[in-house]
């Protein structure tokens, strides 16, 4: 797979489509899975570690899906594609760069299904799907799962169900997440109030790149932290239900706004385009926090001649490794800026022109 | 034995600063200190490394929060190995990660009281393998001879252990 093919494209989680849309970018399921009579990966040998990708290849590329999924060995991939991969949601960062020895990703072609192997565990299947889609991503992965079962098989404890690395993943194995933008509530100072009432009943709440990283341009995951003692649909309804509460409080919050400061938002917005359109320098931080305005003006019907899809293409195509393989050359973080920018006035220019 | 995880973003709240410094916390660090009791820590990142490599105040801590408790041996549980990959579970404890599947049995009741406080449940519900019963016969036989053969190795009992391990050699490669 040549992954410079995958630029053009936004992925399945980028569409900017599917239910609750306007406040729901995402979801994603993931599953935790080891193969039994190996160690763990972190205590697995180079020789195993080849071993179980070997094993972990042969079931990917023969599983019974309707899709074929296509195996990248990452070492095998320079650093700038892995951190491609990573801003396209479809390898962790510590696959791409803090793990070391065999390992791999396999990808079906919308970029839904990915399987990374010898991560924390030997297999962390992941299935994306635009918008709220928790049955659909759950049936995905069901599906996927079952398909390497029947080539490899699996650590399964009676008792403790799914083994993993980590006590904290054992039983399903299962990290069901969904990626909101929520705006309205980092607006009218809501969102810690939001975000105390999850912790209390043990969903986490984190950033774009999941853990540890930074709430960057509004957008917030939430996950289920239990995966022992609830089955996958009770986990995955527990998640449904608190999500009814946050769609319904954000778009209060939108209401307020337009019915309280539409003036004051709609210049908010339109700043927002203004800057992005005129800078000749900008952070990845900055792009981020304006396009996140953007994001809400559209849905606010305070703009009309920008698509949602487009300011989803904005969002990927200025992160770092992107923005680095659009140049077609290599570039520190000062010409990073100025090379966003760039690609920023010349993409806004050129959206302003067809308009017209 | 400690269990850790990443936890909030940035926009989750002001009331997770880092205990030891006045940056964010990052990591929520559960410590079972004993039977049915833990401590809560969160950090940010550089000072949980620093915590993570703090064995003896740890052990000192545990001890003293023990201090009506059994006696003078601290770390008989941290000693404790798993026979089929050789993790101690002082390793577990200081990094967070087991080494094999077979530590859940290995290191069972060590865990018990880090999973009820992590999941608040022991037994898991929801999705098994649709081969389990195959599976699962084949692992249990080869834990089973796993601990034969370290039995016959010790009894110095050569040629039984040279069949066993052939035998978990079949099993392995038919798994």
């Amino acid at each position: 797979m040549n992954l410079d093919s995958l630029l053009p494209n936004l992925g399945e989680w980028l569409r900017g489509t599917g239910p609750e849309s306007d406040v729901v970018v995402s979801t994603r399921i993931r599953l935790a899975r080891n193969l039994v009579n190996y160690p763990f990966t972190n205590r697995a040998t180079h020789h195993q570690k080849a071993e179980i990708a070997g094993r972990a290849k042969e079931a990917l590329v023969k599983a019974d899906l309707p899709y074929k999924l296509d195996y990248l060995d990452i070492s095998g991939l320079s650093p700038l594609d892995r951190q491609f991969l990573v801003e396209r949601q479809l390898i962790s960062r510590e696959l791409a760069a803090v793990l070391d020895g065999p390992r791999g990703v396999a990808l079906d072609g919308k970029e839904s299904v990915s399987v990374m192997v010898n991560e924390e565990d030997h297999l962390r299947l992941q299935v994306l799907r635009s918008g709220f889609s928790l049955d659909e991503a759950w049936q995905d992965i069901d599906r996927v799962d079952d398909a390497l079962e029947a080539r490899m098989t699996y650590a399964f404890h009676q008792q403790f169900g799914y083994l993993t690395a980590c006590p904290t993943n054992v039983g399903t194995g299962m990290r069901a997440s969904v990626m909101l933008h929520l705006p309205a509530l980092g607006l009218t100072k809501q969102i810690d109030k939001v975000f105390r009432a999850l912790q209390k009943i043990n969903l986490a709440v984190r950033g774009l790149h999941g853990e540890g990283s930074r709430a960057f341009g509004d957008l917030y995951q939430i996950s289920n932290q239990v995966t022992l003692g609830k089955s996958e649909p009770k986990i995955l309804n527990e998640i449904r239900e608190v999500l009814q509460t946050i769609l319904q409080y954000e778009r209060q919050a939108r209401a307020a706004l337009v019915k309280e400061r539409k003036q004051a938002e709609q210049d908010r917005v339109a700043r927002a385009i203004g800057t992005l359109g005129s800078a000749t320098m900008i952070t990845s931080e900055e792009t981020m926090e304006l396009l996140s305005a953007v994001r809400l003006g559209i849905h606010l019907n305070l703009i009309d001649d920008l698509p949602a899809t487009t300011v989803n293409q904005l969002f990927i195509h200025t992160q770092a490794a992107h923005l680095q393989k659009l140049m077609g050359q290599p570039l520190d973080g000062e010409e990073r800026n100025a090379a966003r920018a760039k690609y920023l006035r010349s993409k806004l220019r050129e959206l302003g022109s067809h308009q017209r | 034995m400690a269990c850790i995880h990443r936890i909030t973003a940035e926009g989750a709240g002001p009331m997770n600063k880092c205990q030891r410094c006045p940056k964010q916390a990052t990591l929520h660090i559960t410590e079972v200190l004993g039977e049915d009791r833990f401590e809560e820590v969160h950090l940010c990142e550089d000072c949980a490394k620093k915590y993570l490599y703090e064995p003896q105040k740890k052990a000192a801590a545990a001890k003293s929060a023990e201090v009506l408790g059994e006696g003078d041996e601290p770390d008989a549980v941290g000693e404790k190995q798993c026979e089929a990959c050789g993790i101690k579970f002082v390793e577990f404890r200081n990094h967070g990660r087991l080494g094999c599947p077979h530590d859940y049995d290995a290191f069972k009741d060590d865990l018990l009281p880090l999973l009820e406080s992590v999941h608040g449940d022991t037994k898991h519900t929801g999705k098994s393998p649709r081969r389990l019963p195959r599976a699962k016969g084949a692992q249990l036989e080869l834990a089973q001879l796993r601990r034969q053969l370290q039995q016959l190795v010790t009894e110095e009992k050569y040629e039984d252990a040279a069949r066993i391990r052939d035998r978990i050699k079949d099993l392995e490669d038919s798994a």
